[in-house]
């Protein structure tokens, strides 16, 4: 099934492609910790955005913190820019069941409130359980729920896209 | 058998730093890290714990560290009730289980509690429900483990490591809740020494039994220090003349600039509050460069926020 993946390199730059024409210089690129930051970040580079990269850790916004409780090792939130009437590229890599972009969204509203809020992820692998939906997507494909695609780094910083 | 932790080794109640793991501390320290921006934001406040009750239960007044809890649940969303028993029902004399019972049938998740008597919240604890946490926020002479903790994160985060330390705890030990709980976290944290230093009559007797070195001169005791904590000279607690008079405790073991210069250059200067400017510490010295005693009050919300998220997420609260 690994093979049958494309590569998550030719994913980001398909994807940096879709979303260039319709960069605006202002737009502040934010990342969902952490496959979202590694995808963001080579968006970020190919785009050649000029504004500082966001990285957003969800883990105090997630609905299932009372069932599951605090992922173990949450990373801080780094914002390095006010976004109050700014337009937001909110990256992430797997667009599952929704719930991480609702997070992310709270937690962009606690600081401001962006002009507005585009989704790109780099998979969007159906599920759907609320009405979310990408305006860029790298690959669009239909995995059963008991699938899981992830995303990791090696340590040379190539990505690559897994099916488990 | 530790009653602090469920059995899958999170933490349940937080009573004493005695026992706790390594990596349990490192983990609130951790923890306490990412919530430092949350008071920085346009929002003060993350959602983890909405909808939960906290109680604030002080059987003995406190100003700072009650703020800090309550200031610490509303930046996590909780809803918060702070009761002063000092001043209502137990003067009345309603035990103190009835206290609890009572408070509990009102859907409390969460009791913050402080007692002048040793033991009261392992007591608590174990009468509470299974989904109510408990947190020890200062018992008698025992244990203050939320203190011991941000006393941690402030190390941390001005030295960066524990195992290459010296630190210095000085004057009322005996009496001192704060102390027992500091040396039980730098133990754990593996700081290679930590001294005590205070006249005989304040120092309890086995001291040494903790891991810890003994001094009874503050000018041996302060030599090559990294950190120096002050401790607060408790007046309140002090039955009978254990010390001859403030201003000859301020002469042996008050921190003066000049004694302070025998630390490390680098050295920083820490105390619980509130201070007694004059007897344990100089004005000078409170206020100066090497002294981080507000960023540790700053440091206590992050710290404590960080405990209460970690109790309410063991999917017991």
């Amino acid at each position: 099934m690994h093979a049958s993946l494309p590569d998550a390199n030719t994913l980001i730059a398909r994807l940096a492609d879709a979303i260039a024409p319709t960069l605006t210089p202002d737009t502040l690129i934010v990342g969902i910790h952490t496959g979202g930051v590694w995808v963001a970040e080579r968006l970020h580079g190919l785009l050649q955005c000029a504004q500082p990269l966001g990285t957003l850790d969800i883990s105090f916004y997630r609905d299932d913190f009372s069932r599951i409780g605090l992922h173990p090792q949450v990373k801080p939130s780094n914002l390095p820019f006010d976004l109050e009437g700014r337009a937001i590229l909110l990256v992430d890599d797997v667009l599952h069941t929704g719930r991480t972009v609702r997070a992310a969204m709270n937690e962009l509203f606690d600081y401001g409130r962006p002009a507005s809020i585009r989704l790109a992820v780099l998979v969007d692998r159906g599920g759907h359980e609320l009405p979310i939906r990408p305006d860029f997507a790298g690959l669009t494909i239909t995995v059963p729920d008991h699938q899981n695609i992830n995303l990791s780094r090696l340590d040379d910083g190539h990505l690559t896209l897994s099916l488990a | 058998m530790n009653r602090q932790l469920t059995q899958d080794g999170r933490l349940r109640h937080l009573l004493t730093l005695d026992g706790l793991p390594r990596a349990i501390i490192t983990q609130i320290l951790d923890t306490a890290e990412s919530f430092m921006d949350v008071g920085e934001r346009e929002v003060k406040k993350v959602p983890l714990l909405r909808g939960k009750s906290i109680f604030n239960l002080f059987f003995e007044p406190s100003t700072r560290t009650r703020t800090t809890f309550e200031i610490a649940a509303k930046r996590l969303s909780a809803d918060v009730v702070n009761l002063n028993i000092a001043t209502s029902s137990q003067t009345k004399g309603e035990a103190i289980l009835d206290t609890v019972d009572n408070l509990s049938a009102m859907h409390a998740d969460m009791f913050i509690v402080r007692h002048s008597q040793s033991g009261a919240a392992h007591f608590i604890a174990q009468h509470v429900a299974p989904h109510i946490s408990v947190v020890n926020a200062g018992d008698g002479r025992h244990a203050h483990p939320t203190q011991g903790l941000l006393d941690m994160f402030t190390i941390r985060r001005f030295k960066g490591e524990f195992h290459n330390l010296t630190v210095a705890i000085v004057g009322d030990v005996l009496h001192s809740r704060v102390a027992r709980s500091q040396i039980h976290a730098l133990t754990t944290l593996g700081v290679p020494e930590v001294r005590v230093i205070g006249p005989k009559t304040l120092l309890p007797t086995g001291v040494e039994q903790m891991g810890v070195k003994v001094f009874h001169d503050m000018e041996a005791g302060l030599r090559g220090c990294d950190v120096v904590i002050m401790l607060r000279l408790q007046n309140e607690r002090m039955k009978g003349a254990r010390l001859p008079s403030a201003q000859e405790y301020f002469k042996f073991f008050g921190l003066t600039p000049e004694k302070l210069a025998l630390a490390k250059p680098d050295a920083i200067v820490m105390h619980p509050g509130p201070m007694n400017r004059g007897v344990e510490i100089a004005s000078e010295v409170a206020d100066g460069p090497q002294s981080v005693i507000l960023p540790q009050v700053t440091y206590g919300i992050a710290v404590r926020m960080a405990v209460m998220a970690m109790l309410a997420g063991t999917g017991n609260a």
